[in-house]
């Protein structure tokens, strides 16, 4: 059966592009592109990806105008069924802002735009997402942000570790984020939000593909499934 | 009808943007300056019939973000 992925593009996405050729390549199914004002999403998806980029400019903060988007509404609803979510950078600015996820993206610790290959740790190999690592497992991933400053309350974060929803973490501190968190998982473990963008390390003309096998694991998961 | 919402970073969470704003003023010589902690002020012109209710709810669902900030409002 065929993968059906959607990528939602608002005002200012900028690695909406790079997130479908990463599915599309990757599944072997061209991934359906969306508009923000889109009221509906395509039906029977598979996947839906938040891609990263400035939706509408960052105005009032990162992702607040995107999580109100009419396309929103339909993301979250879909979210709630299970269809499983990537959102990267901007996408997981727009999730923590739409209450998929919980915490919120602040400007970096440093105050600038970091755009640099960071290690990061697997903290969870079990989500959908994560499968095809190792727990523990170091991989490298590029970063590009000004706002990936994770925060949430000491409840919130001792919560999300004692349920296994970190997934990903800064092998080094590089913004800020409480506790080094780089990615997390919703409770039912089917939307993903981290600000370290997979797409961008999937063949070694990238320089290299430790993102290839969150794609590959999430495809073949719901292709199996 | 002016209303204006004054947002604010929570107490405990970080502005990073406060302390860099903070050392400038240092730099400038200004001293006695304990801390700088940056927010936003928004302007709305709204009809005399929106109530305090409706601007309630739109501090909380969209122009502030509660997990980090507070804010309050006055009719001007």
């Amino acid at each position: 059966m065929a993968f059906r992925s959607a990528v939602i593009t608002f005002p200012g996405s900028n690695c909406d592009r790079d997130m479908a050729v990463a599915l599309s390549e990757i599944s072997g199914t061209e991934a359906l592109r969306v508009w923000h004002g889109d009221a509906e999403l395509p039906e029977r998806l598979d996947f839906i990806a938040l891609p990263g980029g400035f939706s509408y400019g960052d105005y009032l903060r990162s992702g607040a105008m995107a999580a109100r988007s009419p396309i929103m509404r339909a993301v979250v609803e879909a979210a709630g069924r299970g269809v499983p979510v990537l959102a990267v950078c901007n996408g997981f600015q727009v999730v923590t802002e739409a209450g998929l996820l919980p915490g919120a993206l602040m400007r970096n610790a440093g105050q600038h735009f970091i755009c640099r290959t960071v290690p990061l740790k697997v903290e969870n190999s079990q989500s959908l997402f994560t499968a095809g690592y190792e727990a523990g497992e170091e991989i490298h991933i590029p970063i590009a942000h000004a706002d990936g400053n994770y925060f949430a309350d000491e409840a919130t974060l001792d919560r999300l570790e004692g349920e296994g929803r970190v997934a990903f973490r800064y092998a080094e501190p590089v913004n800020g984020s409480a506790r080094d968190i780089a990615g997390v998982l919703n409770e039912a473990g089917n939307v993903l939000g981290m600000m370290p963008h997979p797409e961008r390390a999937i063949e070694a003309a990238h320089g290299g593909s430790d993102g290839r096998r969150l794609f590959e694991s999430a495809i073949r998961g719901l292709v199996e499934a | 009808m002016k209303v204006r919402v004054h947002v604010s970073l929570k107490p405990g969470v970080l502005d990073p943007q406060g302390r860099a704003v903070h050392h400038a003023l240092e730099g400038l010589g200004f001293a006695g300056v304990s801390d700088v902690r940056i927010g936003r002020l928004i302007e709305l012109e709204v009809d005399d019939s929106v109530t305090d209710e409706q601007i309630d709810q739109m501090c909380r669902q969209l122009l502030a973000n509660m997990v980090i900030e507070n804010y309050r409002f006055e009719r001007a």
